[in-house]
């Protein structure tokens, strides 16, 4: 328990700890996901899975949004970023995830004008003040993220800019854990809801996994206590014959989520026929594309695009990690072909990533479940 | 990039284009407060927000603020956060 002593409260996380063991029955094996990326870092970044007994599995979920772009659609921003006149910006972490053609990092190598931004409203100010390139933002998150480019091509629109574009990536949450809890043969029994996520769409979003799937779920905040506290209150459910959605993060989650940023994102998205996931492939309804009064901003209507599907390298494994299917360590790849200095899965990628997260933390292998407990 | 990270608000600049400018660790810039600026609770000066992408998405109290700061800080996810506010910043 090397890490306990650096949490807010060491004494607090203890106490959840003993209650947690004291909420299992022996033997018997509790398969709890966290959809989150973000939870994912935190779990291994704080080391709670020392606090958890055999008996608590942690699975690792399909929330991490640099993850689950497919090598073709960078391979169409890369198209976008080689375009005479064109500055493409993104976020920090697309910038080295490997499409068919390389990575944006590669293409900026090349002369093409590749930006890092912080913000989509970085992207725009950059439009503002270069009026003589064409300024495209490749979007990516899920509903979290989601808002801002929302109201970022409002504010596009009000200022009148004619040299800004987004390429819209963006994705849904509802729609991959559908594939997950229909996978044949789940092994899942609980799910910790994302917290940011949910600060959008709301938790009453996620009523369909206990009404429809017969699983509990509850929406967590981020510190090493509330995951625990988040484990124990699943457990809880279990235990007196109860099935439903719980908050912990009710300081910043509401069971509505926030209307205004749903409203901006109803405003200028709707959802696509499909859309293809990596490692989840093509799932019906499950992205976002601009609506039709915001055509001039959409640059899948302004360029021409490649449009590939690019099937994943053979040896990389990340869909099955992002479904829970196997722990990074299972790949063949982990931590020797793929590293985060050269990914070659997205997993590995960005920090939020369960390869990233397992290789930074030194969770290379774990004992424990070579020792085949609950295997 | 999926941290939410705490941040104090300096100063409302523009209400209207729901603009204000916040303070993360002694770093500052221009963050969009529409989200969270409620008619009969306005957003002011010294109140903590959420601050994901540039956005504020929720608001929080000092306390929360606070530890969540110092655990973002001994993580050193703050300063990786720090860093690509100042790279990407567009000024």
């Amino acid at each position: 328990m090397k890490y306990v002593d650096e949490y807010r409260d060491p004494a607090l996380a203890r106490s959840l700890a003993a209650e947690i063991a004291s909420l299992v029955t022996p033997g018997e094996v509790v398969r709890v996901m966290e959809v989150c990326g973000g939870h994912t870092h935190a779990i291994y970044r704080h080391g709670l899975e020392e606090l958890l007994p055999p008996e608590v599995e942690l699975v690792h979920g399909p929330g991490c949004p640099v993850c689950v772009i497919p090598m073709g659609r960078v391979d169409d921003a890369i198209a976008i970023a080689e375009t005479e006149g064109v500055t493409l910006a993104t976020f920090g972490d697309m910038l080295r995830v490997p499409g068919g053609s390389g990575s944006l990092l590669q293409a900026q190598a090349r002369g093409a004008d590749v930006r890092m931004v912080y913000s989509p409203l970085d992207a725009l100010e950059l439009a503002r003040r270069e009026p003589d390139r064409h300024v495209c933002f490749f979007a990516i998150g899920f509903e979290t993220t989601a808002p801002a480019t929302a109201i970022t091509l409002l504010r596009a629109r009000a200022q009148e800019l004619s040299n800004f574009s987004v390429f819209c990536n963006h994705v849904l949450i509802e729609p991959p854990l559908r594939a997950i809890l229909e996978t044949p043969g789940l092994r899942v029994d609980a799910f910790i809801g994302p917290g940011h996520v949910s600060s959008v769409i709301g938790s009453d979003a996620y009523r369909f996994i206990p009404e429809e799937y017969g699983r509990p779920v509850v929406v967590s905040a981020f510190e090493p206590i509330d995951l625990l506290q988040s484990i124990a209150m699943l457990l809880r459910q279990r235990i007196d014959g109860r099935c439903e959605v719980e908050n912990q993060y009710t300081r910043v989650v509401r069971p509505e989520g926030n209307p205004r940023a749903l409203a901006a994102i109803a405003e200028t998205m709707e959802p696509r026929e499909d859309f293809e996931w990596r490692g989840l492939g093509v799932l019906p309804a499950s992205a976002l594309r601009l609506r039709e009064p915001f055509a001039a901003f959409d640059a899948e209507r302004l360029f021409a695009l490649p449009g590939a599907r690019i099937e994943d390298p053979k040896a990389c494994r990340c869909g099955e990690v992002l479904t829970g299917q196997i722990k990074p360590w299972e790949c063949g790849v982990f931590g020797t072909a793929c590293t985060p200095e050269r990914p070659l899965g997205t997993c590995m990628v960005s920090s939020e990533g369960a390869c990233a997260a397992y290789f930074s933390y030194g969770r290379l292998r774990r004992p424990r479940e070579e020792a085949g407990v609950g295997a | 990039m999926c941290l939410g990270v705490p941040a104090q608000i300096v100063e409302v600049a523009d209400r209207e284009g729901g603009l204000a400018t916040v303070d993360v660790s002694g770093v500052r810039r221009a963050v969009n407060v529409a989200l969270v600026d409620e008619p009969d609770a306005p957003i002011e000066p010294g109140d903590w927000v959420l601050v994901h992408v540039g956005f504020a998405l929720a608001r929080i109290d000092e306390e929360e603020a606070r530890e969540t700061l110092e655990l973002l800080r001994r993580g050193a996810e703050l300063e990786r956060e720090l860093e690509e506010m100042r790279k990407g910043t567009v000024r």
